[in-house]
């Protein structure tokens, strides 16, 4: 039998069953449709497992080194801006919600439906990373990526302004006395040189960049993922389909959702915590 | 069995309600980041609390955990458990950083 005859037989006998199990064709090594889907369903939730995992590891490093370097920590975290944060963190739970709804509406196999949220979600992608990408230049643009000409300037700029750091000199060699002004009272916290400042300041930009850049790329996948999705939901739209596999859709779903976890995650460690 | 094998299909009320615990929570998250005087270490920890609150309701909800079997739960499980082993040790450090402050800690 060809793959084409086999499919339509699938589709046959599911369709006639009473069950919606899509009509994804049924491997010989499972017993029913059921048990191929569950399979699917593990495989894709091991992949998640080792998301979090990689994901973790990198929370993990970034914990440890925002222990240690809390000040430096604590005034570069002031350079991110929380109003773009909040949004992309609105746009990313509105997007779960659409994906969720778009998983529904292809276990119902409501192709218009499911095309319809698949597509929102992937407008909802989209400004995500519109943002993100204009969160990129400023920090581009104020010598903020921890690259050939990362200069701390700005950061040592706003945090004086807020009555957070001190410029003194001692011996004749310039130091950052890092603290809180309370009453117009200045209290430093900590001492350092210009030089460790920079290192550290730099070192918070390096994980910001490397957590929501992955975070980013992870979007981006996504997106391409939901393009396809769109395109074989319209397609079963037009030849009006009766029963298609939801599996894609679903496992897809599954990730969109992890995506959303990570910035859950990112967005008040990065943004939030420091205020 | 994992997953929604017998394709049930939740109602929309289940996913409306979830994005609208989501969108309390992110508006708590944020409103809680700017109260003034808050010790660092205690904002922290509202902070990761609120963000497990969130993702625990997109596990179980948007994920169908809830409705999962117990291959499903016993990998989503593991996941957050050697997770749990590996972040326990780190978040150890924000605990513990009021216990011995650096040189300089006003009282």
């Amino acid at each position: 039998m060809s793959v084409k005859e086999l499919e339509k037989t699938a589709t046959l006998e599911h369709a006639t069953d009473g069950h919606h199990h899509g009509d994804g064709i049924l491997g010989e090594q499972f017993e029913t449709m059921e048990q191929q889907n569950t399979s699917y369903l593990i495989g894709m939730w091991a992949f998640i497992v080792q998301e979090v995992l990689f994901f973790g590891a990198i929370f993990a490093a970034y914990a440890i080194y925002r222990f240690k370097y809390v000040m430096e920590f604590t005034l570069a975290h002031h350079e991110l801006s929380v109003p773009i944060g909040t949004l992309n963190t609105f746009v990313l739970l509105f997007s779960s919600y659409t994906m969720a709804r778009a998983v529904r509406a292809a276990m119902q196999n409501r192709h218009k439906r499911q095309a319809f949220y698949l597509f929102l979600t992937f407008i909802f992608a989209g400004v995500f990373m519109v943002n993100k990408y204009f969160e990129y230049s400023a920090k581009f643009e104020h010598h903020l990526f921890p690259g050939g000409d990362y200069d701390a300037h700005s950061v040592v700029h706003h945090a004086q302004e807020k009555g957070e750091l001190r410029v003194v000199e001692e011996n004749g060699r310039e130091f950052y006395e890092l603290g809180k002004t309370r009453d117009g009272q200045f209290t430093a916290f900590t001492k350092v040189t210009p030089e460790e400042f920079e290192q550290r300041t730099r070192l918070f930009f390096g994980f910001y960049f490397v957590m929501t850049g992955l975070h980013g790329l992870h979007v981006l996948i996504g997106m391409i993922i939901i393009g396809v999705l769109i395109g074989r939901a319209w397609i079963d739209h037009l030849k009006n389909k009766p029963i298609a596999d939801f599996m894609p859709v679903e496992m897809t779903g599954l990730y969109w959702h992890l995506v959303d976890i990570v910035w859950i995650f990112l967005f008040p460690l990065l943004y939030l915590i420091g205020r | 069995m994992a997953g929604h094998s017998d394709s049930h299909v939740h109602p929309v009320s289940l996913y409306t309600r979830t994005l609208w615990w989501l969108m309390a929570l992110l508006v708590l998250t944020v409103v809680a980041g700017y109260i003034p005087n808050v010790p660092n270490w205690l904002g922290v920890v509202i902070a990761l609390t609120i963000a497990v609150w969130k993702a625990t309701i997109v596990i179980m909800n948007f994920m169908h955990v809830r409705f999962s079997g117990k291959l499903a739960w016993l990998f989503a499980g593991a996941g957050f458990f050697w997770l749990i082993i590996m972040l326990a040790f780190a978040f150890a450090d924000y605990v513990s950083r009021p216990w011995e402050p650096f040189h300089g800690w006003p009282e």
